[in-house]
């Protein structure tokens, strides 16, 4: 039963990268809009590309992991191509993980080009790599999976399309990119705290920057939940929809 | 003397959808047993439950009530074990657009454990075998409705299941593409592979089938071969008189009657009586349309008309 889960679900993971991910407009909104942002916020700092540098690759992440991610299912419900993956001998979890496994890889690639960016330009000096590769692990499985939740929280592809862009773009301006956290109005900060990206960037600065050890582990815990909470509604959202 | 257990067994099947599960009946204490390497026709208009058992018997979806055993597997708690053994061809061909012809089937046996080894050489086997060995590199997406049929049905075979269950295959397929899927599932039961066939053409189900079922609301009306079924109205058999007046047929007389010789044997006397020549002479025995009609009390345009025509 699990190998059967487990060949599912990287079958699934193999089969949505091939078919949805590795295609030209994917790969442009993964890495290109956020690029066009934070250089657009760069020119307006006078430059200071090293502060917006976690912001780059924590919303990089967000865009690339939840570019398709965010409405292969409902898309694959249309054309009853879901079916086809519910009828193959695997349970629901693992179906759903190899949807999100998708994402994820598609995130941390897309990052990953990023991230060569980064270190080119600023040096790996000082870098803590464990805290970084933990950090865009969990960013990206985190992100993939509320993407997986918008995917099935609809029932039509453009509906899919909205949600994601209602829980993108909060994001993007509140989740430290451009404006640390920190120089936000108080009750903004409460609404900051609520959302994965500024766990996400917060780990990848203290990975980039240095700082406490202690808040590191809060972001990636708090990324952690996210991520199992996301992954556990979403699996139960789906199994309602097509019982 | 051993019979060998029903590939399909269905007890009291069940099932109401939405108000939890208060709300319509569907599917109304279905009974039935197929035996294995059989051809099995499930036939019913639009809406009398057919795709609902499909659903249940692959463990798609739970029944409210009943027992559902497929390979002897309980459906309900055994659904991952049933789903191994079994292909499914749903109403839409449903693979991927964004993928050739021989990666579709390779993801399909990859997904259900086929060894690696063994992939490419089924693959193409397969394609070959669905006359799709030329379009091995083309896009599913680039195929025509025909070929998506073929490809579908391939994928829903590639790791060689003891059951298949194809719901409505050949709606919307032009005639020459019905004839060679038709000729494909024939295939099927020669290969031993037991068929469970939904299907609204009931000439389809007639020439194929070895047993069916008439389902009309969610319940079964009719559960027999075709030939018993159609026993049952062997006193409507009617032999039909083609009459003319020299070359030119001029009428063509219809008598319903049990004794088929000595209505010929009327007919004829009652032709020459009138001077009539007679250009020809056919018995018409009754089809599975005149049984579904008859058990249904629909007309057989009901159940055709609803799908758009016959293939």
């Amino acid at each position: 039963m699990i190998q059967d889960d487990l060949r599912g679900m990287v079958g699934v993971m193999w089969k949505d990268l091939r078919a949805y991910y590795l295609k030209p407009p994917n790969i442009s909104w993964g890495i290109l809009f956020p690029l066009a942002f934070v250089l657009a916020f760069a020119i307006r700092d006078g430059g200071n590309l090293a502060r917006l540098a976690p912001g780059l690759l924590g919303l990089t992440l967000l865009f690339a992991a939840t570019s398709m991610e965010a409405i292969v299912i409902t898309f694959e419900r249309r054309i009853g191509a879901l079916e086809r993956l519910m009828l193959a001998p695997m349970r629901l979890p693992a179906l759903m993980a190899g949807k999100v496994l998708g994402g994820m890889a598609f995130g941390l690639a897309m990052g990953l080009i990023v991230l060569v960016g980064v270190l080119v330009a600023f040096g790996p000096a000082g870098v803590n790599g464990w805290l970084l590769a933990a950090a865009m692990l969990l960013g990206a499985a985190c992100f993939s999976c509320m993407g997986a939740l918008v995917s099935v929280a609809v029932r039509e592809v453009f509906e899919a399309q909205t949600l994601a862009n209602v829980l993108r773009f909060p994001m993007m301006f509140l989740g430290g990119v451009f404006v640390p956290l920190a120089e936000l109005p108080g009750w903004l900060q409460v609404v900051a705290r609520l959302l994965p990206l500024t766990y996400c960037i917060e780990a990848i600065d203290l990975a980039l920057h240095g700082g406490s050890p202690a808040r590191a582990g809060l972001d990636l815990g708090v990324l952690a939940l996210f991520t199992a909470g996301m992954f556990a509604i979403a699996t139960r959202v789906l199994a309602r929809r097509v019982a | 003397m051993t019979t060998s257990p029903p590939a399909i067994h269905v007890q009291d099947l069940t099932k109401r959808y939405g108000a939890d599960q208060g709300g319509v009946l569907a599917l109304d204490a279905v009974s039935f047993d197929v035996p294995p390497g059989m051809v099995f026709g499930y036939l019913g208009p639009n809406g009398a439950g057919k795709t609902t058992t499909i659903r249940l018997l692959t463990g798609l979806s739970k029944p409210t009530a009943g027992e559902a055993r497929v390979l002897g597997l309980d459906v309900a708690s055994e659904a991952a074990r049933v789903k191994k053994r079994i292909g499914v061809v749903p109403e839409a061909s449903n693979l991927y657009d964004e993928l050739t012809c021989y990666d579709n089937l390779v993801f399909s046996m990859r997904l259900y454990g086929v060894p690696r080894a063994e992939r490419g050489r089924r693959a193409t086997a397969l394609l070959e075998r669905f006359r799709l060995a030329d379009k091995r590199d083309v896009l599913f997406a680039k195929l025509s409705r025909g070929m998506k049929r073929a490809l579908t049905i391939a994928a829903a075979l590639a790791h060689r299941p003891a059951i298949v269950f194809l719901d409505e295959p050949t709606t919307g397929l032009d005639v020459m593409a019905a004839r060679n899927l038709r000729a494909m599932i024939a295939g099927l039961r020669d290969e031993g592979v037991t068929v469970f066939l939904t299907t609204h053409y009931l000439e389809e189900a007639e020439r194929l089938c070895d047993r069916v079922a008439l389902i009309v609301g969610g319940r079964i009306v009719a559960l027999d071969s075709v030939d018993n079924l159609k026993a049952q109205l062997r006193a409507e058999t009617a032999v039909e008189l083609v009459l003319g007046n020299g070359d030119e047929a001029a009428e063509t007389r219809r008598i319903v009657a049990p004794d088929v010789p000595a209505a010929v044997r009327q007919a004829l006397d009652q032709a020459a009586a009138d001077g009539r020549s007679v250009l020809a002479v056919n018995t018409v025995r009754p089809t599975l349309e005149d049984v579904f009609v008859r058990l249904t009390g629909l007309s057989a345009d009901t159940i055709q008309a609803e799908k758009g025509g016959k293939a």
